[in-house]
């Protein structure tokens, strides 16, 4: 029987039109915008000026703190500007703007295809090394991988866990990766594994991807430590809490972080970059990105390097199609709406979502009949129409007392909700007043 | 570019699943113990189920579009689920005009005054069902007897229920072994070939509906599985306590208005509780509650009272007795 989590969940129509494409290599375009802060912390400080001339791999902007990562031009070019641009998020950010003049690549960058398997930096020069090629969480939450590799003092990290689940519809790009990138996954996996000192590490894949499962689990067997478990399909599967539970069955007490319980999760992307890191001396330039929607023509798996704008993408899957209505960067659980196709792929685009137009408004709002359909769909456990509730009446204080904080925003309650209440946009708004409450209360 | 897109927070997907998806799902459930009290019953099952119907439709309609004046949601179904289930409690040969004085206790007193559909604390259809038994108790327990299909309406041959039988019969002293003859044999009652309000009588009907609304995820089991277990659990205890005196669990399942109940009326999302562990406790105190009232109290059959009595405390389990959250467990920090 393959595992799961125990509580709550949705099935979403899975939607992977793309998981027979394999992965393509999307032209380098014009220009590229490559915006300073692509990650979980402090945005990145620029060290080139306007007019430079910039080698595709090249240091931009220079991570600012622990929590911060580098930054690297994804093109070969003279830097046209930096100003500020919209992102992805909808904020204004400070981004670099280069021109695009050949596509000529560091030195340093080793661009032979041949696999290497055998890690020869030692445990401190691969944490280093993920931190100076800008290595993020690949999955979406972009955290620094560095980071998460070093483990503080008093803290045990006892096994590592892969996420290979991809649990979002519609997104394919993990799994080709997984597919065509194995050996290199398994070998990241490894160097992941000497960085942490840890002799175990764990894939999990879920069952829809039986291909990739069969195929890791194949080239597993030279890999001392990796095991590969097939997961039963269940969003939100891929979140690391609801992960490390389905696969090692221990539960991350509310506010920690997976180390709390000996344990930390990288995704398959990640160990992918961390290869090309580490092994071939590549920094994070590119990425595979799913483009795709079902009025798409072409839709696909593209490497992109990063900067490229979401409408080039776009032209490359067929051209933006008639009934659009919505473009979503990401899975359309988690992912954001953007408001103009003309935002770059940051580090941490998995995918970007063309919906037609009856797909992307909102049903009508009717009143709460109180089914629970929001609690059963909890993985958490929470209460969703109450913590609504709360936030709508602003008592905060009592939904500080309902966890509200512990909400990760995986959106399943507003997916199931048979009344269309918008129980995780009141969500946000509640969790964003109690964290302000309880940092007010701290500072006291 | 000629698009105008839109934009707003994730989730950009949703389950399709609605309001009145999930009513329709409930009515279809209803629809083998409709059939089937056709079956039994003829024209008055037809006639007591149209006019419930029609008057809550109408009573809604009329409140949400002269007194609300808000737009009207009778197509939401819920005012049809209420018709039918009040319908279901009603022996086959009520008089019309009573049927209608229920429902608008039903829709105008237990849902609308409250607010409507959301907002009501008590399950509607059993308000007006029970408004209805205190102030027409004659009418209200002279249950035809199935005799086929008939075309009779207030002429129906009338009979007690089971469960009168047993209670008026013990109350005059008879022992149990005596009463049995008197009443259906379980196979019987199963089928529901027996006096009894319309939609409670057929005990398989009422089965087929349970599966298809668990099947189709409208309800789960924890509400009527707990109700019907602790039923079991506790009329156990008393049979086999006095044998003579206290009727068999079989025959308390399946006599009177448990299945109907439990399946339908207690799972009723307002006014139940949300979650499994509040519904458990729910279901247990309507199973109690129920045996209580049949055994030691005045009324041969407790169901409507024991759920209206646990509907007053769902608010407070609902505040008080919360699901265990993921990651709740924290062992010294």
């Amino acid at each position: 029987m393959p595992k799961t989590f125990p509580i709550g969940g949705v099935h979403p129509p899975e939607n992977k039109i793309t998981a027979d494409t394999a992965i393509e290599l999307l032209p380098v375009p014009s220009s590229v915008v490559i915006p300073v802060s692509q990650h979980i912390g402090a945005p990145a400080a620029i060290i080139v000026n306007k007019g430079d001339y910039v080698k595709t791999g090249q240091k931009i902007a220079e991570s600012k703190g622990f929590v911060s990562s580098n930054i690297h031009s994804s093109v070969s070019g003279k830097v046209n500007k930096i100003d500020s641009i919209i992102d992805t998020s909808g904020y204004k950010q400070t981004a670099v703007f280069i021109d695009v003049e050949g596509d000529e690549w560091v030195e340093t960058i080793d661009r032979n295809s041949e696999i290497i398997t055998e890690v020869r930096l030692s445990g401190e020069e691969i944490i280093k090394k993920c931190l100076e090629s800008g290595i993020v969480g690949l999955g979406g939450a972009t955290f620094p991988s560095h980071v998460k590799l070093t483990v503080p003092a008093g803290k045990k990290c006892d096994v590592l866990i892969i996420n290979g689940v991809e649990c979002e519809p519609y997104l394919t790009s993990d799994h080709r990766l997984m597919l065509e990138k194995g050996e290199e996954i398994l070998t990241g996996v490894t160097i992941l594994m000497k960085a942490l000192k840890v002799g175990k590490a764990l894939i999990g894949i879920e069952n829809n991807k039986t291909d990739a499962i069969n195929h890791l689990t194949k080239l597993a067997t030279i890999f001392s430590g990796v095991t590969v478990h097939a997961l039963k399909v269940k969003y939100p599967q891929g979140a690391e809490k609801q992960l490390i539970k389905a696969l090692i069955n221990r539960e991350v007490p509310s506010g920690r972080l997976p180390l709390d319980v000996g344990t930390v999760v990288h995704n398959v992307g990640t160990a992918y970059a961390v290869y090309e890191a580490v092994q071939k001396n590549k920094p994070l330039f590119e990425r595979v990105v799913t483009i795709t929607g079902k009025s798409l023509s072409r839709p696909g798996n593209y490497l992109v390097r990063i900067g490229t704008p979401v409408s080039w993408l776009i032209e490359a899957a067929g051209g933006m199609p008639e009934d659009t209505g919505k473009i979503v960067s990401g899975g359309p659980l988690m992912g954001k709406a953007i408001n103009n196709a003309d935002v770059p792929v940051v580090k941490g685009t998995s995918g970007v979502i063309l919906l037609p137009k009856d797909e992307s408004e909102r049903m009508e709002i009717s009143r709460c009949i109180r089914c629970g359909k929001c609690i059963e769909a909890c993985a958490l456990n929470l209460e969703p129409y109450l913590l609504m509730t709360l936030s709508e009446k602003g008592l905060f204080e009592k939904a500080e007392h309902e966890r509200i904080t512990d909400c990760m925003e995986c959106g399943s309650c507003s997916y199931i909700c048979p009344a269309g209440r918008p129980l995780l946009d009141y969500i946000r708004l509640g969790k964003t007043a109690v964290m302000k409450m309880v940092r007010e209360r701290n500072m006291k | 570019m000629s698009n105008i897109l839109n934009v707003s927070p994730s989730p950009h997907a949703h389950g399709k699943e609605t309001t009145k998806k999930l009513m329709f799902g409930v009515v279809v459930a209803l629809l083998p113990a409709l059939f089937t009290s056709i079956f039994y019953f003829g024209y008055g099952a037809i006639i007591v189920t149209t006019t419930s119907v029609i008057s809550c439709l109408a009573f809604e309609y009329l409140i949400q579009k002269f007194i609300f004046r808000k737009p009207v949601t009778i197509t939401d179904g819920s005012a049809l689920v209420t018709g039918m289930l009040l319908a279901f409690n009603l022996p086959s040969n009520i008089p019309v005009f009573i049927i209608i004085v229920g429902s608008f206790v039903s829709i105008a007193i237990a849902k609308m005054t409250f607010g409507g559909l959301g907002n009501n604390p008590f399950n509607p259809a059993l308000v007006g069902r029970v408004f209805m038994l205190i102030s027409f108790p004659v009418q209200m327990t002279s249950w035809p007897v199935p005799a086929g299909f008939s075309t009779g309406y207030a002429d129906a041959v009338t009979g007690a229920t089971p469960l009168a039988i047993i209670k008026e019969g013990l109350k005059n002293g008879e022992s149990l072994s005596q009463l049995v003859t008197q009443i259906p044999t379980p196979s019987q009652m199963f089928l529901g070939n027996m006096g009894g309000s319309m939609g409670e009588v057929a005990a398989f009907a009422l089965l087929i509906g349970f599966a298809y609304l668990l099947i189709k995820k409208i309800i789960t089991w924890h509400i009527p599985v707990s109700i019907i277990g602790s039923i079991m659990i506790f009329t156990l205890i008393l049979w086999l306590l006095n044998p003579e005196k206290n009727a068999d669990p079989m025959f308390h399942i399946l006599a009177g208005g448990v299945l109907l109940g439990a399946i339908f009326m207690a799972t009723d999302y307002v006014t139940s509780p949300m979650n499994p562990k509040s519904m458990i406790i729910y279901g247990c105190g309507i199973g109690i509650l129920t045996v209580i009232i049949r055994v030691w109290g005045a009324y041969p059959e407790g169901v409507s009272f024991a759920i209206l009595i646990m509907n007053a405390f769902v608010p407070l389990m609902n505040a008080y007795i919360k699901p265990k959250r993921f990651g709740e467990e924290v062992k010294n920090g």
